[in-house]
């Protein structure tokens, strides 16, 4: 079985359009039958990734690969980079701006929660180039 | 006009009483493109709706300018099938009435019609209310709750979001409440055979009849009938003056009349949620902004809720197709019908009835899975995307899906032609050379 691949691009900055791709990757492995388990593990982080590039990367874009193993999701900026990485991946820890903060967003709990809800999770970061995030999730346990 | 359920009919679990009029019916785009989950498709120059999709939401019927689409429900005139004759009229009933002050009005006008009893569905509602208080109070509930009052909504949820089919209150509707409630009153006190005595709801929509018939959560609906708010209406009306005039509005018992404040407030969008006495709570009208927020929700973007309540029609159940009156206004008249209740008239004095609980699990049915295996759902979702480049992506319904993803699955499922697309036809008869006089 050969994959699918799903590609898209998330303009930064618009936050009425933040969320439409992890959107639109959900509702997709919905109608491939995908388990509910897996779909809202792959939601919940597609969604945090959207969200960490509309808020410090200028957007990005994100790739979903699906196969019968697994999906694949690389998420990928040519932002600022992340000078701490490991500082980072702390929960609660943030660089977002208070007005950011005041829309709901920007808690520290985004790269967290990409790692907690997935089964493989990849970092890499260079500042001034951008940051590449690889996660996998497993169909089956 | 035709309003009677088939007798005959198979009532499975995706039985439903939207019905299409063939004869009026001309096969536009209206209700292809409104409805929200994509239910409907044009064959033939007919609508037809895809029963495991369609959610009883009525939006066809609102938007269908030849009245082909239908609501169908029980006509009084099966009163006569029973000994004992219960009411149940719902909060939004008394909100179709101008210059009400006493609902107490309505009530005896129900008794006037034929009806035996009558028990207010604001009365249990007030019930849910208790036992859903109780319920968010309760560690081992899974937050945020979520309404079952709405049938649309939970049959919504049982196709789209798989994730959420757990987080559905697992009380039942005010209505069944008020019937298993008024059932057990009526045995008790006439001693009859439960198929004697006729459970009769006033439904201000045709969600609450199909519940009624293949209803989800319980087993068994214990309401008989489902009749139209808008059909009982014009005899109320002539009985409520009458009652008026005579002076009998106050010889009404006791317990028919007894739902407060929060119960009547049912009726109206945001209602429910506001007698639970928390302000963790999200209240959404209108299926197009309860799909969202459904998707939001599944997303986790919702923290610290503890309840969601979710009316499928704009205004909440004033807003239903079988309701007469403006929901606005008829918001508008509830208020002023509150201001004279008690905060509450109903409570539960023992333990919480076995019947206030579902005794079925709600399964998540994957409707829209595009293939029996993952494989094979890859492969149609690649032909899909491959369609869509060919579709000029006008989403303008003349094959008779709503868009051109729609269609694109359509075909690739083997269930439509790709030249159903005029977009694509006319490439092809150009090619063809059959369209040279209308070539651009």
């Amino acid at each position: 079985m050969s994959a699918l691949t799903l590609h898209y691009d998330v303009p930064g900055d618009d936050f009425t359009r933040a969320g439409e791709a992890s959107s639109d990757i959900k509702n997709k492995l919905k109608q491939m039958g995908i388990s509910p388990d897996v779909i809202r593990n792959v939601a919940i982080a597609t969604y945090e990734g959207e969200i960490n590039m509309v808020i410090h990367a200028n957007g990005g874009t994100i790739d979903a690969a699906i196969d019968a193993e697994s999906i694949t999701l690389t998420i990928k900026d040519t932002g600022g980079g992340i000078p701490d990485v490991e500082l980072a991946m702390q929960e609660g820890y943030t660089t977002a701006q208070e007005h950011i903060r005041a829309l709901g967003f920007g808690a520290g709990m985004g790269l967290p929660n990409m790692k907690k809800y997935t089964d493989e999770f990849n970092i890499t970061s260079e500042v001034g180039k951008g940051t590449e995030v690889i996660m996998k999730v497993y169909l089956s346990k | 006009m035709i309003n009677l359920l088939k007798q005959t009919e198979k009532y499975d679990s995706f039985f439903h009483s939207i019905r299409l009029d063939r004869e009026l019916c001309r096969g536009c785009i209206n209700c292809l493109k409104r409805c929200p989950t994509e239910a409907i498709r044009v064959r033939k120059g007919k609508s037809r709706i895809k029963k495991e999709y369609c959610i009883d939401c009525a939006a066809c019927i609102r938007v269908c300018p030849h009245h082909a689409k239908k609501a169908t429900f029980d006509l009084l005139d099966s009163m006569a099938d029973y000994e004992y004759k219960i009411a149940l009229p719902p909060p939004e009933l008394y909100a179709q009435f101008n210059n009400l002050e006493e609902k107490s009005l309505v009530l005896n006008a129900l008794l006037s019609f034929g009806f035996d009893d009558v028990y207010e569905v604001a009365a249990a509602a007030e019930l849910v209310s208790e036992i859903t208080r109780k319920l968010l109070k309760d560690e081992k509930t899974r937050l945020p709750v979520i309404t079952s009052a709405c049938p649309s909504v939970m049959r919504l949820i049982r196709v789209k979001f798989p994730n959420l089919v757990e987080n559905i209150s697992p009380v039942v509707s005010p209505g069944e409440m008020a019937a298993n409630a008024a059932v057990r009153r009526a045995m008790l006190r006439t001693r009859l055979p439960r198929e004697k005595i006729g459970v009769f709801l006033i439904s201000p929509c045709p969600a609450k009849v199909t519940d009624v018939y293949a209803p989800l959560g319980v087993k068994k609906s214990q309401i008989d009938k489902a009749v139209a708010l808008s059909d009982i209406y014009p005899k109320l009306l002539p009985l409520m003056k009458e009652i008026a005039a005579s002076g009998r509005d106050n010889e009404l018992p006791e317990e028919i009349n007894k739902a407060g404040r929060i119960g009547v407030s049912w009726g109206g969008h945001g209602g429910e949620a506001g007698g639970l006495l928390t302000d963790k709570y999200l209240a959404v009208d209108g299926i197009e902004n309860v799909i969202k927020a459904l998707e939001d929700l599944e997303d986790s973007k919702f923290k610290d809720l503890e309840f969601i309540e979710l009316n499928a029609c704009s205004g909440g159940c004033v807003g239903g197709v079988l309701a007469v009156e403006n929901p606005y206004m008829a918001k508008v008249k509830l208020n002023i019908l509150r201001k004279y209740l008690p905060v509450s008239g109903t409570r539960i004095d023992e333990a919480v009835p076995s019947y206030a609980y579902h005794d079925e699990k709600i399964e998540f049915q994957p409707v829209y899975q595009l293939g029996e295996t993952l494989a094979e759902s890859i492969g149609i979702m690649k032909t899909v995307d491959e369609l869509i480049k060919k579709f000029p992506g006008l989403d303008c319904g003349c094959c008779g899906a709503p868009t051109c993803r729609a269609h694109a699955e359509d075909a690739a499922r083997g269930l439509a032609s790709e030249k159903d697309c005029i977009h694509i036809l006319r490439k092809y008869l150009n090619k063809s050379g059959g369209l040279t006089e209308y070539e651009n």
